[in-house]
């Protein structure tokens, strides 16, 4: 049991570590580094969205003065090999054959070919003058066209795993399916005084960090070899360039950069490997840096979708049984975040009978990264849409109908385990009396509410901290900074052994430098690792007690610990307390160095909800929408670094407002994607968002030391039912389809005015 | 193919280097003089991670060319703080925890100080619509404009 503790410096707003670093443009990232000697690659990719390589002709490429290597898809093996990813695996096959494309390429944008050449101009030139025959085939633009009769079939071995269902047997582009399900729908149903079901439609969005993909490599004539990156999981990519390359993952480093933006779309490699290929061919450093383009064509995106809910209530509210049919968008290979989806998408319901099915489809279109959530923002979208639908039709106020209907410590998750203590009625009940719910609304303008849920991953994490002889610590831990944790991280350190936080310099290893770490994402950095740094802390601090004990000759279990001294036993003759300095000062003479570590596998984190409201106006002439309003509700366990825990709930909410209202991939009828850039794929500006308040709400998740959930993911589960929520409420329309986007708004106001429609 | 050698004034300080003629001056301060604090996330003028100030005035560096700079003046990111002294716009962005990645953090700091430059004392709304040509995907914006808003206190207050 977490017993409630009175921290110094958990809960309080330190100035980041790396933050002047960053301020000042001294942080490096990803293409901020040079190395001597360095050669610049650049990628050839396909023109077309779905096409057999008949041949590449490289020759004329090889010729061009100044180029020092080639490669194409013939110079990577085929690797069988994959990583653990916490439950999941990482197919290396699929993501070799994503880097550089061996047979057929799957989407507009998929790396056929890679030079390395003296400068980045010769590279593009030279990459110009390689020729490709394709044979070009029809694509396969969308799940529609993926599971209709005759379909193109991306992959013609793919197989569907999991639960069969009606279309299993034959090609087939649906490459995995499951259910779930508890009691009896059809006899829930039958209960049910009230059923609504619709069928919502979601656009492939892309993550969106502003810093593109960039890599350095350099591999040594003995097959060592160092890459330089910006990434999540540099274990990750350690051991992905080793099996896709051809290299013992014992002779790769991974040094990671600082990091701009991931949102789970920097777990994967991508250029990583043709930059150690093309070094270790020409025996030259190699950089690449994507250009934007290239980042929204052959990177991250989340799952385009289609989902169909039904839900059935009785008058007085209570939900009896639910169904649902998601299909997500795998891009080209296998592996959409539906199978989350499904898991998320009634977590925060007690539903007694419900039947869930859902499909992963490939399509021509890149390879779906993890964005923040996977797969439940999608979900919640079509499950609290239609849970508005519900408190409409009976009248009753929507937190008051999800309270009601609302899990607690105890229920059974939809997904099979028993949750623990959940903060779910507590947002709900904080939502419920902030003046925000209850605030007047003008002209054209609506409210919409919305909850959502992740699980938050736990999985292996590793700490040190080292003491130094003046009394102050560093920390190292592997994962990489993407917004505050080494801050969080050095907090949690100064919590333990009572020193100053900014006594303590927190730093991100590479591969040889720290224990093995899992990616950060999964919300998981400062909920694991952070136990690892605590846990390396306590070692560190059971160390300096054992060092007073041999100062004072007495035994270390008499030595006590209070507020960063040790204190001597009751009767010890002229020993007086003695600080971390004072001990750290007198390493040498008792035993050496003090070096904490710990390293410990998180079975699993607290699973967190979020509830967010909404105000919107619409303008009835033009269709264009703003927020006027948004308050974001969450339980996040305990908000180690406040500022931080706000930061990622504003950030998320304008992620999901940028779903919700503008984002999306658009392609012609062949497969290209045709707003590959800022301009016309349009993220939420400055002037677009209103501040966006956050609530914290702190149910202790008995898991952690502190009761840290982790926070980065739920943020963005609710905005896209939220913000159609509240289009709802102003317009009186009923939106399935996102974006919300002008024109899609103007032409449903203007059809409605055509048509009268009931209430 | 030669290269043009271009004469300028980078941070208060003189400063040459060779281009091509077709570089950008991003490219050029990244490339050429190590300058990596300015950022690039488009190149296309879209994102606001390459904002530079050319004599004075608040440009994308990936949309000047280099040889444009001949004669000019340019500050950058690195040339904000004054020794041991951060600009008061990089210190209340530590301060509101207005960064989170960081990457777009430069550009942030350098289009603000324009906008403190020409109107001190902005309000949000003003703030928002100036800022609306650099992208954050990290913070929501929440906590940058509190951070302009307060710097752009403080400097009306030591300015009095
Ligand atoms: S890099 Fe210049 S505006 Fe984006
Ligand atoms: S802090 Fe990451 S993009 Fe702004």
């Amino acid at each position: 049991m977490t017993a409630p503790r009175d921290f110094k410096y958990v809960g309080t707003r330190p100035i980041r570590h790396d933050g002047v670093d960053k301020v000042t443009g001294r942080a490096s990232y990803g293409a901020d580094a040079a190395w001597p000697g360095m050669l610049h690659g650049f990628v050839l990719r396909s023109p077309h969205a779905h096409a057999r390589i008949v041949s590449i002709d490289t020759g004329a490429a090889e010729a061009v003065p100044g180029v020092h290597a080639v490669i194409t898809g013939k110079d990577l093996p085929e690797t069988t090999a994959t990583i653990a990813l916490g439950e999941a695996a990482i197919d290396l096959r699929d993501i070799g054959d994503n880097v550089l494309a061996k047979t057929k390429t799957l989407y507009h944008g998929h790396a056929v070919a890679a030079v390395a050449a003296t400068t980045i101009d010769i590279a593009r030139e030279a990459a110009a003058a390689i020729e490709v025959v394709y044979d070009v085939l029809e694509p396969v633009t969308g799940i529609d066209r993926a599971l209709g009769a005759g379909a193109p079939i991306l992959h013609p071995a793919l197989v569907t795993k999991g639960a069969a269902g009606p279309d299993a047997g034959g090609p087939t582009n649906i490459a995995s399916r499951m259910e779930l399900k508890r009691g009896d729908v059809d006899a829930g149903f039958a209960e049910a005084d009230l059923v609504v079901e619709r069928e919502f439609r979601t656009p492939m969005v892309h993550q969106g960090y502003i810093e593109p993909h960039a890599c350095i490599a350099r591999c040594g004539e003995d097959g060592r070899a160092v890459v330089w990156c910006t990434t999540q999981g540099p274990f990750v990519v350690r051991d992905a360039c080793a099996a896709i390359v051809g290299l013992d993952p014992a002779n790769v480093k991974v040094v990671p950069s600082e990091i701009g933006g991931g949102f789970g779309g920097k777990i994967v490699v991508y250029l990583e490997p043709l930059a150690l290929a093309l070094a270790r061919k020409a025996r030259r450093p190699v950089k690449i840096v994507m250009g934007r383009d290239d980042v929204f064509r052959a990177t991250g995106p989340t799952s385009g979708s289609k989902v169909r809910v039904k839900l059935g209530a009785k008058r007085d509210g209570t939900i009896v049984a639910a169904s649902a049919s998601l299909w997500y968008e795998a891009g080209a290979y296998a592996g959409s975040p539906v199978g989350a989806g499904a898991m998320c998408m009634l977590a925060a319901y007690k539903v007694p009978n419900f039947f869930i099915e859902a499909y992963d489809v490939v399509v021509n279109k890149p390879k779906v990264a993890a964005y923040r959530a996977p797969g439940s923002p999608i979900a919640a979208f079509a499950v609290e849409s239609v849970v508005d639908e519900i408190a409409r039709e009976l009248k009753i106020d929507p937190i008051e109908l999800r309270l009601m209907n609302a899990n607690a410590e105890g229920d059974r998750a939809p997904y099979g385990p028993k949750y623990g203590p959940i903060g779910l009625a507590q947002i709900l009940e904080a939502a419920r009396a902030h003046p925000h719910w209850r605030a007047p609304l003008g002209a054209n303008q609506g409210r919409g509410f919305a909850v959502g849920f992740w699980f938050n991953a736990g999985m292996n994490s590793s700490a040190t901290v080292t003491l130094n002889s003046d009394g102050s610590a560093a920390v190292v831990t592997g994962n990489p900074d993407i917004g505050g944790t080494r801050a969080a991280q050095a907090m949690m350190a100064a919590e333990e052994l009572g020193i100053p936080v900014e006594r303590v310099r927190s730093n991100v290893g590479d591969t040889d430098g720290s224990g093995f770490t899992d990616v950060t994402g999964g919300s998981r950095v400062c909920y694991a690792t952070g136990m690892a740094v605590i846990r390396a802390a306590e070692d560190a601090r059971e160390q300096l007690r054992a060092r007073a004990a041999t100062i004072w000759n007495v035994s270390k279990d008499a030595v006590g610990w209070e507020n960063g001294r040790a204190i001597p036993p009751a009767g010890t003759e002229k020993a007086s307390p003695m600080t971390v300095a004072e001990l750290t000062a007198k390493m040498t003479q008792t035993g050496g160095p003090i070096v904490g570590r710990a390293s410990l596998y998180a079975p699993m984190a607290g699973p967190a909800f979020g509830a967010h409201i909404c105000d919107l106006e619409v303008d009835p002439e033009t269709g264009r929408s703003r927020i006027v309003r948004y308050t974001a509700f969450q339980d996040v366990g305990k908000a180690v670094h406040p500022s931080y825990v706000e930061g990622q709930m504003q950030g998320g909410v304008a992620q999901g407002i940028g779903w919700a209202l503008n984002e999306e991939y658009i392609y012609s009828a062949d497969g290209v994607m045709e707003n590959a850039g800022f301009l016309d794929y349009r993220m939420p500006v400055a002037s677009d968002l209103p501040m966006i308040e956050t609530v914290i709400v702190e149910v202790a998740n008995p898991l952690h030391p502190y009761g840290v959930r982790g926070v980065g993911e739920v943020p963005i589960v609710p905005p896209l039912a939220a913000v159609a929520n509240a289009m709802r409420d102003a317009t009186g329309i009923r939106f399935t389809e996102l974006p919300l986007s002008p024109p899609r708004v103007l032409e449903a106001i203007e059809a409605a005015a055509a048509v009268p429609v009931e209430a | 193919m030669s290269k043009l050698h271009i004469e300028t004034t980078i941070n208060r300080e003189p400063a040459e280097f060779l281009c091509e003629p077709h570089e950008t001056v991003l490219s050029a301060l990244r490339n050429g003089l190590g300058l990596t604090g300015t950022k690039e996330g488009c190149a296309t003028g879209d994102c606001g991670a390459c904002s530079i100030l050319l004599d004075g005035r608040l440009v994308p560096a990936c949309l000047v060319l280099a040889p444009e700079a001949q004669g000019r003046t340019i500050t950058t990111i690195e040339g904000l703080s004054r020794g041991d002294a951060l600009h008061p716009l990089q210190q209340k962005f530590l301060e509101h925890a207005a960064l989170q990645c960081g990457i777009c953090t430069p550009g942030f700091i350098v289009a603000a100080k324009a906008l403190l430059d020409a109107t001190p004392e902005p309000s949000e709304e003003e703030t928002r619509y100036w800022l609306a040509g650099n992208l954050c995907r990290c913070t929501g914006y929440d906590k940058i404009v509190r951070a302009v808003l307060d710097a752009a206190s403080e400097m009306k207050g030591s300015a009095a």
